[in-house]
């Protein structure tokens, strides 16, 4: 009863819509594991009595739960939200009990209208139950019933009256039916007490709302375990001390290793160990003192985890009175995201590193092409250089061909000699840069290893000055014709050889040859593939070893590092004792690189040293005859004495009591200038070394003469190209040679003689020899004016062509003896008419040149066949400028080159050398 | 009448000098008036004057060319500037030829002021020239009308 009025009266003060609950009903129960958990509940947390033991992955310190929520505003609050819930619940039950209430009144009417209609019927007084009276004070039906009932019960009692006077047999039957209808309305009465009862007892359980709040919270934790279960993330709370009081940890590894109990009450750094977990730990202390709210991204290194990066967030917890006790903190692992954070972090960095080189790169480039173009500048100033001071070096020479006295001699030699220092250095200065500008291109032509060493020990014994012997010794496995740049072969030899006798001063110098296998260095050197590719790769390559041997004075260990450095020599002291540039050797070392080689020295003081080159050359097929003589024709025409080719071993002796002056004629070594470039016209000496060791090698006496030709010349070792000064030696042993007298005859005149003398020589050689077909290829018709009156000054006539086209057809139709070619032309320019002219002489025919565009009728004559075997001297008259280098005009086959503006001086020279 | 050829010789002594002296002309033209002989007494003069006349019309070939604005055919101004430094070069123009230098690298660079520059450079240097060697020929001339001998200079 009393509970039904509060009912009531709740339901009238509340006027509240009753609220369903957030939670799903059936989250909570359908979850197969139910992840949340927590602890047993101990005995004072007896509100919690009833949650679920479920799975164990959080775990939760109960005893200090309802203290965190009794202390802290969360708390609190949770707590509010909670019993608001626990009410909305209790409405829908008071909700639910009205309405109930509400069908029992009706059925109550129900009965009594009943009742009151057998009471009309019968007009019967009957008492009436007092249990109707409950609710009079709460229903107006009720009320009005009452009243109606009394109203009838007056009637009632009248009508008894009337009828008490009727048969008992009828009023007994009427009073058993009353009797039974008041007995199914007492029965339904009662049952309607038991119902209220039944009510009244389902109010007493639900008006405690701690089930309310138990269920509610299993919901929420079903719902929030719904929504963790596969989240990456560890929450917890700790308390100021940082130890543990609840742990929700996805992970199933700390679950498996660490115990509950293990974990509530203590702290990072006594479960875990490794890295990361200090900084958590310090990074939980900081906030907890700053009680500031932060995230953090951690990296731990744990046994437990592995490596895994978790994003922290951690925030402090206060209670009611605003002091911190604990902190909580959520942390979600991001790994992937952090690894891929990184990836992308370092493909930045990788980027801007990318970047930075390029910019360094083309920085370098920069830097690289500056120099480049000062190294540019430093040839073109060498030449520039070059030119007044062969003309210097060359006055120089006229005048000590003049009558002086002893002291002018002396002072001219010294003239001459710094003269020829500064041009040797220039000489060296344009290789060196041209080497390093890349200026430089090998060529690959064929040649006799035995051939150059045993020329370049000649020329070096030519100029020798010392009491030493040069020998040369080429092992028999070394191939008798093997192709490479001869030039710049010669050019290293030349230099070391001159080398060695310069630190030598008795004993012997000489070159040794012979084949070693493929060095290691080669295999992976890359420019061993350029110079393969410069020799043709048809061939079959072979190693070659050459030693260049001395017992000079050595070179102390110390001074070998810097040996190959520019503008170095072994000591200061040295330098001033010995002279020289210290290029040679840079320039060798260099030159060796270039050609796929390696260049190195081995040294004993006061033993001697040996520097070795090795290289790899292309084996030519020997068999190649017509070849050979092409290459070497003027030697094997002049030499009756057999083909020194096969020879092995050199030696030139020194000739004691030899004067070494430079005056007087003296007895001559037969050893005529030569090009390297060149088919050499060597044939004076070539019988001699042939057929006996007694060559005499001394210093002729005229050199300085010869030196004159020398100005223009790029090759360094050209300064010593012409120093045998046989001319006015009519030595008998020149007669040795097929060569006629005349020609030798002139040759001593223009070796010596001076310029006024000229006239006279160029007679006698009219009269003595048939006159040269000279082609003079030239465009320019200033140029051809001024050669022509040169010419004729020099008493030759030549015929003119006025491009490649031209002389390619001249050279066809008439056969010459040498060709002066312009190199810049219209039409053709000389390097290709030169081309095709040389490709002409290899084949025989002129397909090269047609296929070039060459318009040539083919005159096929027998005389032309006999010519093509022949190697028709072509000299290129080059501007000297970068672009009509002198290694380009060998590259397509010249011999030589006069530099442009052409002087009477070194036509005459190159005449002398190429007519004889 | 010696005096006044002693006073001709010495004026055209000095000034053949002045002329190397100036950079006018180099060794080339030594080489040139060297090559001069009973045989061929007016060399030097025929030389010269194909040499001009090659420079008239080079020098115009090349101010056409480079008149073509927008369409300037520096290989063609290139080969006429080479043309004129072989032959500057072979005469021994010493000035003429260097400015042919620094024209073709100009040419080889395709700048056209550069070009344009230089080609005004060239016409002024050659006439230069030419004036001058009129008037060491007219000197020439003197003497020998003088009944002197062209005396040999040397510049060394």
């Amino acid at each position: 009863m009393v509970c039904e009025m509060e009912t009531d009266q709740q339901m009238e003060e509340m006027d509240v819509e009753v609220l369903s609950s957030m939670w799903p009903e059936d989250v909570g129960g359908t979850e197969p594991d139910n992840q949340f958990n927590v602890e047993k509940p101990a005995g004072d947390s007896d509100t919690l009595k009833e949650v679920d033991i479920a799975e164990k992955r959080t775990m939760a310190d109960l005893k200090r739960l309802p203290d965190l929520l009794n202390t802290t505003d969360q708390g609190s609050t949770q707590l509010t939200n909670l019993v608001k819930q626990w009410e909305y619940m209790q409405d829908h039950a008071v909700r639910l009990l009205r309405e109930e209430l509400k069908i029992l009144t009706k059925q109550r009417e129900e009965a009594e209208a009943k009742e009151l209609k057998i009471i009309e019927e019968h007009n019967f007084e009957t008492e009436e139950p007092e249990n109707v009276r409950v609710l009079d004070e709460s229903s107006d039906l009720f009320r009005r019933f009452k009243e109606k009932k009394r109203d009838k019960l007056v009637g009632r009692k009248r009508i008894e009256i009337d009828e008490e006077f009727d048969t008992v047999a009828y009023w007994k039957q009427k009073a058993l039916t009353f009797e039974k209808m008041l007995e199914a309305s007492t029965e339904r009465e009662r049952r309607l007490i038991e119902k209220l009862n039944e009510s009244l007892k389902t109010m007493e359980s639900h008006s405690a709302p701690v089930e309310e709040l138990t269920q509610n919270l299993k919901r929420a934790e079903g719902f929030l375990h719904f929504i963790l279960q596969n989240a990456p993330i560890v929450m917890g709370h700790q308390d100021k001390d940082l130890r543990y009081l609840f742990i929700y940890n996805k992970f199933p590894t700390l679950r498996e290793h660490v115990r509950d109990k293990d974990i509530l009450g203590k702290t990072d750094v006594e479960i875990f160990h490794g890295g990361g977990v200090k900084e958590s730990e310090d990074f939980k202390r900081e906030v907890l003192e700053k009680g500031k709210a932060s995230k953090r991204e951690i990296t731990f290194e744990t046994d437990l985890f592995g490596s895994k990066t978790f994003l922290i967030y951690v925030e402090p917890v206060y209670n009611k009175a605003r002091e911190k006790i604990g902190i909580n903190y959520m942390g979600m692992e991001v790994t992937d995201q952090v690894r891929k954070r990184e990836k992308m972090a370092k493909l930045r960095e990788d980027n801007a590193v990318r970047k930075a080189m390029e910019s360094e790169l083309t920085k370098t480039i920069h830097i690289t092409e500056e120099t480049m173009r000062a190294k540019q500048m430093l040839a073109t100033m060498s030449h520039e250089i070059r030119s007044p001071l062969s003309g210097v070096v060359g006055m120089a020479e006229i005048l000590s061909t003049t009558k002086l006295d002893k002291e002018q001699r002396q002072l001219l030699n010294v003239m001459i000699s710094s003269g020829d220092l500064v041009l040797q250095l220039i000489n060296d200065i344009l290789d060196l840069s041209k080497v390093e500008s890349g200026v430089m291109k090998l060529e690959a032509t064929k040649f006799r290893p035995r051939e150059v060493v045993k020329h370049v020990l000649q020329t070096a014994a030519a100029s020798l000055k010392k009491e030493l012997t040069l020998e040369g010794n080429i092992a028999d496995e070394v191939p008798i014709l093997v192709v490479g740049d001869v030039l710049r072969i010669r050019q290293i030899l030349t230099n070391l050889i001159s080398n060695a006798i310069k630190f030598t001063h008795q004993g012997k110098v000489g070159i040794k040859l012979k084949v070693i296998p493929e060095p290691s260095f080669a295999s992976d050197n890359t420019h061993k593939a350029d110079a393969e590719e410069q020799n043709g790769l048809a061939e079959t390559s072979v190693w070659i070893c050459c030693d260049v041997y001395d017992t000079g004075i050595g070179i102390p260990e110390n001074a070998l590092p810097c040996l190959f450095k520019k503008y170095m020599q072994a000591s200061a002291d040295h330098a001033r004792k010995y002279g020289g540039t210290g290029l040679g050797l840079a320039i060798c070392k260099q030159l060796v690189e270039l050609m796929g080689g390696q260049l190195t020295v081995t040294s004993q003081v006061n033993l001697g040293s040996t520097f070795t080159f090795i290289l790899p050359y292309k084996v030519a097929a020997s068999n190649d005859h017509s070849d050979d003589q092409d290459e070497f024709s003027d030697m094997v025409d002049h030499q009756p004495e057999p083909d020194d080719s096969t020879e092995g071993y050199f030696q030139f002796k020194p000739l004691l009591g030899s004067i070494y002056s430079n005056g007087g004629p003296v007895m001559g070594n037969n050893f005529l200038p030569h090009k390297a470039m060149l088919p050499s016209p060597v044939k004076l000496i070539n019988g001699n070394t042939g057929q006996s060791e007694s060559v005499q090698v001394e210093n002729g006496g005229y050199m300085d003469d010869t030196r004159l030709e020398t100005g223009s010349g790029h090759c360094p070792e050209s300064a010593h190209q012409y120093e045998n000064g046989n001319g006015r030696c009519p030595s008998k042993e020149s007669e040795s040679c097929s060569s006629s007298q005349a020609s030798s005859e002139m040759e001593s005149e223009f070796t010596v003689s001076s310029p006024r003398e000229d006239v006279q020589t160029e007679t006698e050689v009219k009269e003595t020899s048939k006159q040269p077909k000279i082609l003079l290829v030239e465009d320019n018709k200033i140029n051809i004016m001024v050669a022509k009156s040169m010419m004729k000054q020099l008493g030759y006539t030549f015929d003119i062509a006025n491009n490649g086209v031209e002389a390619i057809t001249a050279i066809n139709s008439s056969s010459y003896d040498l060709v002066l070619m312009d190199v810049c032309m219209p039409v053709l320019d000389g390097l290709k008419a030169t081309r095709l002219i040389r490709s002409y002489e290899e084949s025989g025919n002129w397909d090269a040149a047609v296929e070039a565009g060459v318009d040539i009728k083919v005159l096929e004559n027998k005389q032309m066949s006999v010519r093509s075997t022949n190697r028709l001297p072509i000299i290129a008259m080059t501007a000297n400028t970068l672009s009509e280098s002198s290694e380009e005009c060998y590259a397509n086959g010249m011999d030589s080159f006069i530099s442009k503006p052409v002087t009477l001086q070194k036509l005459k020279q190159c005449l002398q050398q190429y007519l004889h | 009448m010696d005096a006044h050829v002693a006073q001709l010789q010495m004026q055209y002594r000095n000034y053949i000098l002045s002329l190397y002296q100036q950079g006018f002309l180099d060794d080339q033209f030594t080489e040139l008036k060297s090559l001069q002989d009973d045989g061929s007494p007016d060399f030097v003069a025929e030389v010269l004057s194909l040499f001009f006349d090659d420079c008239v019309k080079l020098v115009g070939n090349m101010a056409r060319a480079l008149d073509q604005i927008g369409t300037v055919d520096f290989c063609q101004v290139g080969a006429n500037v080479h043309q004129l430094k072989g032959s500057s070069s072979s005469v021994g123009a010493k000035r003429v030829k260097g400015l042919c230098i620094n024209f073709k690298e100009l040419c080889e660079a395709k700048n056209y002021e550069g070009c344009v520059r230089c080609l005004q450079q060239v016409d002024i240097e050659y006439k230069t020239l030419k004036a001058k060697l009129q008037d060491m020929f007219n000197l020439e001339k003197q003497i020998v009308q003088a009944g002197g001998i062209v005396p040999q200079v040397d510049i060394n």
